[in-house]
């Protein structure tokens, strides 16, 4: 049973057991266009909440990708250093870019739910 | 074949001059392939006698096989170079929208003065005593830049605006640690709408950059920047005008939010050609700016010379100011080489600047004279407001209808549901004999499209502009997707596949299978 919340960054966050896989949102990848590297951290890492932890390039632009919560990287997408365009065609499935152990479960509670973030993709963009 | 965009990479089905040559060119226009895959080995531009019988002393070390020389003719050679300099879209064949952000009109006034012998024929390792003129020249150079900037000392050597941003940032570091602060501050803080270069030039001197968002009329404001302020923040880096196209209203408060925090001010010069001869950067607190002298000074860049980046530092930085410098001994001028007994920072470069860039820029000062730079930022800015005046109606503003400064910035939402993007918009453009202007850039803009005429475009070169943008726009609104979606139709290569480029860059020339 998994769960998935938003963050205003436009990344999501399944979390299973105290596991999140993190990536991108299909809103995100849209706006990003084609994404051509992705530079992921080290399995292994400590990142605190809203800390740099990955950076995605795009045709368009190159953006930071923050943690959205506080935790331990237990796997990155390795499969995504040789074929970004996965992150393209399937962002929410294949072109996840990281799973987390997480610290602290109140700080996923807080972020959006879909509907939430479906207002805010609406009002925003 | 399309590209990842969906758009056409090669001549194919719709296309107007679909029908293929015999020689691959089209028309007059050639298909030039690189100097090492044309002509032959046993041509040569001059006769050389066969060497005489020799003995080798390379051993093992001997060239085995082509030493891969192209072998063309006189003539041959001639033509490949003006072949490839036809190829090039410059600010001597049409309108530029790109503007001074690249390069401005260079008038040929500076380029006979930059030939002088005195000026053209000297070296920078010849004794400082037989070159009084060049250090003459530098000198009086500084001393304009000087007045206009109202700050207290300049940086000749830079070698272009990044490097100034680098020796810039590289004072404020230097000051900072001589006030024994180096280890707590170090926060940069630097706007969403900021060039680049300014976040990479504060990371790569090793601080840390702090993004301030930008308000809803595209410009900075002082609260935002006072609730970033604090004892670990060392400086921000501001354009002005902005990236945007906007004056920045609120800047000498927000030079006073970084003073009075201990904090220093450094001001991106990118935009200085919109406010010579109207706004002093001293006057707006600003602590440190570099000055392309081949935006506002009208030097040539890129293919026709080098950059250069000058960096006027205010009284609190002057100490820390790179050498060389210019020392003024009673009647003589000598450069401080060395940074022993000196607070300065260090060196940044081997020598003390583009010397054939200092004296165009002091040409183009000369002869312009305070009213004549004056009139040239004015008439910069009343360019930009021209075509945002003719163009408003049926381009979108994402700040609203009001003045602007040198540049005018569109959005694309009046492009929404068109299926026409920024970048259709401009390749059709190409079509139409333009460059296109500056796309996706600021990223603060959805789809940005930043035009900057110059003060140098005519209003009759305007008004063509003008026409060609709206009947370009008026197609777009109308749907007609063809003219955008597949163009360029008419240049030499059509949409190239940038995703491809970037996914997979080819880095390395390999040489072509010869059919012999």
């Amino acid at each position: 049973m998994s769960e998935t919340r938003y963050t205003k960054d436009h990344e999501y966050i399944r979390l299973e057991g105290d596991i999140a896989t993190i990536g991108i949102t299909d809103f995100a990848q849209k706006q990003l266009g084609d994404v051509v590297y992705v530079e992921l951290p080290e399995a292994g890492l400590a990142f605190v909440k809203g800390a740099q932890a990955a950076v995605v390039e795009s045709v368009k632009a190159a953006s930071e990708v923050y943690a959205p919560v506080s935790g331990d990287v237990t796997e990155v997408n390795s499969a995504l250093e040789g074929a970004p365009a996965i992150v393209n065609e399937d962002p929410a499935g294949a072109g996840w870019f990281m799973k987390m152990r997480i610290h602290d479960a109140s700080e996923f509670n807080d972020l959006m739910d879909e509907a939430a973030y479906q207002a805010f993709v609406q009002s925003c963009c | 074949m399309l590209n990842q965009q969906g758009r056409p990479t090669a001549a194919g089905a719709g296309e107007q001059s679909a029908r293929a040559t015999f020689t691959s060119n089209r028309g007059l226009q050639m298909e030039e392939a690189l100097i090492f895959e044309i002509g032959r080995r046993d041509v040569s531009g001059v006769d050389l006698d066969e060497p005489e019988a020799f003995s080798s002393r390379l051993g093992a070390h001997a060239r085995v096989g082509e030493i891969g020389l192209p072998g063309l003719s006189e003539p041959e050679t001639v033509r490949h170079y003006v072949r490839l300099s036809q190829k090039n879209y410059a600010i001597d064949s049409g309108l530029y929208p790109l503007g001074s952000c690249t390069m401005k009109h260079n008038p040929r006034l500076n380029e006979a003065m930059a030939r002088l012998p005195g000026f053209a024929d000297i070296h920078p390792l010849q004794p400082q005593s037989s070159v009084p003129g060049a250090l003459a020249l530098m000198d009086e150079l500084s001393h304009w830049l000087l007045v206009l900037t109202n700050m207290e000392a300049v940086a000749m050597s830079p070698k272009a605006g990044a490097h100034g941003e680098l020796c810039g940032m590289a004072a404020i570091k230097t000051a900072i640690d001589a006030r024994g602060e180096g280890a707590t501050r170090r926060i940069v803080l630097v706007p969403e709408s900021a060039h680049g270069t300014n976040p990479a030039t504060a990371a790569s001197i090793g601080f840390e950059v702090k993004a301030v968002p930008a308000g809803a009329d595209g410009k900075v404001h002082p609260d935002a920047v006072r609730a970033l302020m604090g004892p670990d923040v060392a400086a921000i880096m501001l354009t002005n005008p902005n990236t945007c196209g906007l004056f920045e209203t609120e800047i000498v408060e927000i030079a006073q939010i970084l003073h009075e925090g201990g904090g220093y001010f450094y001001c991106d010069g990118a935009n200085f050609n919109a406010i010579v001869g109207k706004a002093r950067p001293g006057d707006l607190g600003v602590d440190a700016m570099h000055i392309n002298l081949h935006k506002t000074f009208s030097t040539p860049h890129g293919g026709g010379g080098p950059g250069s980046g000058p960096v006027v530092l205010s009284a609190r930085l002057a100490p820390f100011a790179p050498v060389p410098f210019l020392r003024r001994d009673g009647e003589r001028l000598a450069l401080v080489e060395h940074e022993e007994g000196t607070s300065s920072l260090g060196r940044l470069t081997a020598f003390h600047g583009q010397m054939g860039m200092f004296v165009r820029a002091l040409s183009y000062i000369l002869s312009h004279g305070a009213d004549g730079l004056k009139q040239a930022s004015e008439d910069a800015v009343l360019n930009a407001n021209y075509v945002r005046a003719c163009l408003a109606d049926v381009m979108s503003l994402p700040f609203g209808n009001k003045p602007c400064m040198h540049e005018v910035l569109f959005d694309d939402s009046w492009l929404k549901d068109t299926g026409v993007t920024t970048l259709d918009f401009a390749k059709a453009m190409i079509d139409e004999g333009y460059h296109p202007m500056t796309m996706y850039f600021p990223l603060v803009v959805h789809g940005a499209m930043l035009i900057e005429p110059t003060e140098s475009e005519s209003r009759a070169a305007l008004d063509l502009f003008i026409m060609t943008l709206r009947d370009l726009a008026m197609s777009a609104l109308r749907g007609e997707t063809e003219r955008f979606i597949g163009a360029p139709y008419l240049a030499p290569r059509r949409r190239l596949d940038e995703t491809r480029a970037a996914r997979s860059p080819i880095l390395r020339w390999v040489k072509p299978m010869r059919v012999e």
